[in-house]
């Protein structure tokens, strides 16, 4: 009888090439994707040790970082960029390695174009030079972020030296309200967790309500799990994923599909599995949530009151003083009627197909309001596509948004493609950090409906009252 | 590929606000122009300096006392965010070698080590503690890897616990790709039986690649 084991167990034992020893294993990488910022120093790296790239069949490239997201965009449009991309090009090119550039079919961001041209499978290891890796989790792919060391490292053998990480379930049991997102879940979590909840854990999504959320859901959920605190985060694969997979453009065919689906269907965690922490949530508990600070765990009820010194736990009194002065808010006030100068609809959170048809129904016979600077970015070129084929382009663009190229535009805001100082902004990515979205912009987090919302209003705006 | 990490003395700078993150740390767009000389001077440069670009006196990291720390002393939770690696280098170019935090981001914590940076975790007490204690002095911290063990500028000396893997690495800069290229044949064989394993994972349409 072998002892029960956990999902992460499962792909971990799959992957071990050698014991290191002291719990230490080196880790077999199955997909290794590449982006423009760290993509370039990392193949740099073996360049300089005159090493080849071990499996550059198993590596992909995309540029989506510190590329322009203007419309109509050909090539790489942001100029301090331009050596990266170009960079990415020619080392790619040399390596052998399939590189989805601008224009090109498969361009995007690099955690939305994995899963949506088959690269991501359940139960492979996927690493990145990116914390948002953990997203391709939804498809119960084992995905982490690297630094530009471990990625050479895995450049040049294919694998990585690791620990294991501690194994963490987080249950949901029950429906989600209406209006509530994967998105407002993972604010949820993250307001109820903390940040550091996952540290040197793998979180596994698990329960009824999880398992109820559509395949892109998942990924929303899985992409904030870095945020509490997780270098990957896990949800079970079901017929679901198989059913996502089936006839994408690198995922396996035939016979070979078969077996893998056999494989990928004993891949949940056993029964009597024991998780390190294990913690239950009810899904009852979340409405829409909004972050109100500079942390994505200073997250709030969109219908509730900014905290104040009353609700901060001891010693982090400082801290939350810093977060209401950046932020420019006053503890106890209502969030929702807080006026917003920008929205931002994209990033590898939420700028899938089913999140654009989110935010039109939402925009849908309204327009953006007065002095309210609204984008939308696709994901891919494929949900680009995708969307324009329904109509969404035409309707986003008729309500005074801007449709824009495939990127990670103000998300990272390493691309010319920031918040001005001061403004405030409602966006729909996933990190609220001082300066993220560019210097002394003020972000608050949110789904694509409550971002449509508060662009149409102008004002931070609880979807439920539209 | 970097300088082992044996034994310190420094003053230890205190900076205690929770969820530092990477981006704070060091701003993505420095890392687009290729100005890798100036990465320092980026460093946490949305608290060291004020709008106007001068200084902020008030940032811990620039008072007299703790400018040349080699230590710091971190608030839980330290180097959050993405995996930005020259989070790490960034740090060391402004001249620190030691982290001390409750908690740090994995991908950071991980980091770390692939630069001679050594990240200590401590007990939330451990660290309050050490702060009060580099807060009351103006002496140097030891840090001394071979021992494992912190002696306070006040001479109480505290035991920290690492990774024993971790520690040869950064006593000997041992370098991981080297270490590793060592199974070369066990890493090729383990990939030949993974064919016939899993033969989907080796399907990716691989046409189009030049050989």
């Amino acid at each position: 009888m072998t002892p029960p084991r956990t999902l992460l167990d499962k792909i971990w034992d799959a992957h071990v090439v050698l014991d290191l020893s002291d719990g230490w294993s080196l880790i077999h990488v199955d997909r290794h994707l590449l982006h423009d910022l760290s993509g370039p120093p990392a193949l740099m790296d073996l360049r300089k040790r005159d090493l080849p790239v071990h499996n550059p069949e198993l590596t992909f490239a995309t540029p989506d970082h510190i590329v322009s997201s203007r419309p109509g965009r050909v090539d790489d449009t942001f100029p301090a960029g331009a050596r990266l991309v170009a960079g990415l090009r020619l080392l790619t090119a040399a390596a052998g390695i399939r590189l989805f550039d601008l224009g090109g079919e498969g361009q995007g961001i690099v955690h939305v174009i994995a899963p949506e041209m088959g690269l991501t499978l359940p139960g492979a290891t996927q690493i990145c030079g990116d914390s948002h890796t953990c997203t391709n989790g939804g498809l119960g792919a084992l995905a982490f972020g690297v630094g530009t060391s471990e990625s050479a490292h895995a450049l040049a053998t294919q694998t990585l030296r690791m620990r294991k990480p501690r194994n963490m379930r987080v249950r949901i049991e029950g429906s989600l309200g209406s209006c509530v997102t994967a998105k407002d879940l993972a604010l949820h979590l993250l307001r109820t967790l903390g940040t550091t909840a996952g540290v040197e854990h793998s979180i596994e999504f698990a329960g009824s309500t999880v398992r109820a959320l559509e395949v892109e859901e998942r990924l929303t959920l899985c992409n904030l799990a870095v945020e509490m605190g997780a270098r990957s985060a896990l949800i079970a694969p079901d017929e679901a994923v198989f059913a996502y997979l089936r006839g994408r453009r690198f995922a396996p065919t035939g016979a070979a599909f078969d077996a893998a689906i056999a494989y990928w269907r004993t891949l949940a965690s056993d029964e009597d599995a024991v998780f390190d922490r294990d913690i239950a949530i009810d899904a009852a508990d979340v409405v829409p949530t909004i972050s109100w600070g500079t942390s994505p765990d200073q997250s709030m009820p969109i219908d509730g009151l900014v905290p104040g010194p009353a609700d901060a736990p001891l010693g982090t009194l400082e801290d939350l003083a810093a977060s209401l002065d950046y932020m420019g808010l006053t503890a106890g006030q209502p969030i929702a009627g807080e006026p917003v100068d920008w929205v931002f609809i994209g990033s590898c959170a939420n700028s899938r197909i089913s999140d654009l048809r989110a935010a039109a129904r939402v925009v849908d016979g309204r327009s953006v309001a007065p002095g309210v600077q609204a984008w939308v970015v696709p994901g891919s070129m494929a949900v680009r596509r995708e969307a324009e084929a329904e109509g969404l382009d035409r309707l986003f663009t008729d309500a005074g948004f801007q449709w824009r190229e495939p990127g990670c535009s103000m998300c990272v805001a390493a691309n010319g493609e920031q918040v001005p100082p001061g403004a405030r902004s409602v966006s729909t990515s996933n990190r609220n950090f001082v300066g993220r979205q560019g210097p002394r912009a003020r972000t608050h987090l949110a789904s694509p409906a409550m971002a449509a919302a508060a662009a149409v209003t102008g004002r931070i705006t609880d979807v439920r009252t539209l | 590929m970097f300088a082992p990490f044996t034994r310190l003395s420094s003053r230890a700078a205190v900076l205690p606000q929770a969820n530092i993150d990477t981006d704070v740390i060091i701003r993505i767009e420095r890392l687009t122009a290729g100005d890798s000389a100036r990465i320092g001077d980026y460093a946490l440069e949305a608290l060291r300096y004020r709008e106007d670009g001068s200084e902020n006196p008030e940032f811990p990291l620039n008072q007299p006392r703790w400018r040349d720390a080699q230590i710091l002393i971190a608030g839980a939770n330290f180097g959050c965010g993405s995996s930005r690696e020259p989070a790490v280098t960034a740090l060391m170019a402004m001249g620190l070698r030691c982290i001390i935090a409750e908690s740090f981001g994995d991908i950071f914590y991980a980091n770390c080590f692939q630069n001679g940076m050594l990240p200590i975790r401590f007990s939330a007490e451990n660290v309050a503690a050490l702060v009060a204690d580099a807060e009351a002095s103006s002496s140097e911290f030891v840090v001394d890897l071979h021992r494992c063990s912190i002696t306070t500028a006040a001479g109480c000396e505290v035991v920290f616990t690492i990774d024993p893997q971790r520690r040869e690495a950064l006593l000997s800069g041992l370098d991981d790709i080297g270490l590793t290229l060592r199974h070369a044949e066990t890493i090729t064989a383990w990939q030949q039986a993974d064919r016939t394993r899993r033969p989907w994972i080796w399907m990716a349409d691989t046409r189009e690649i030049a050989a």
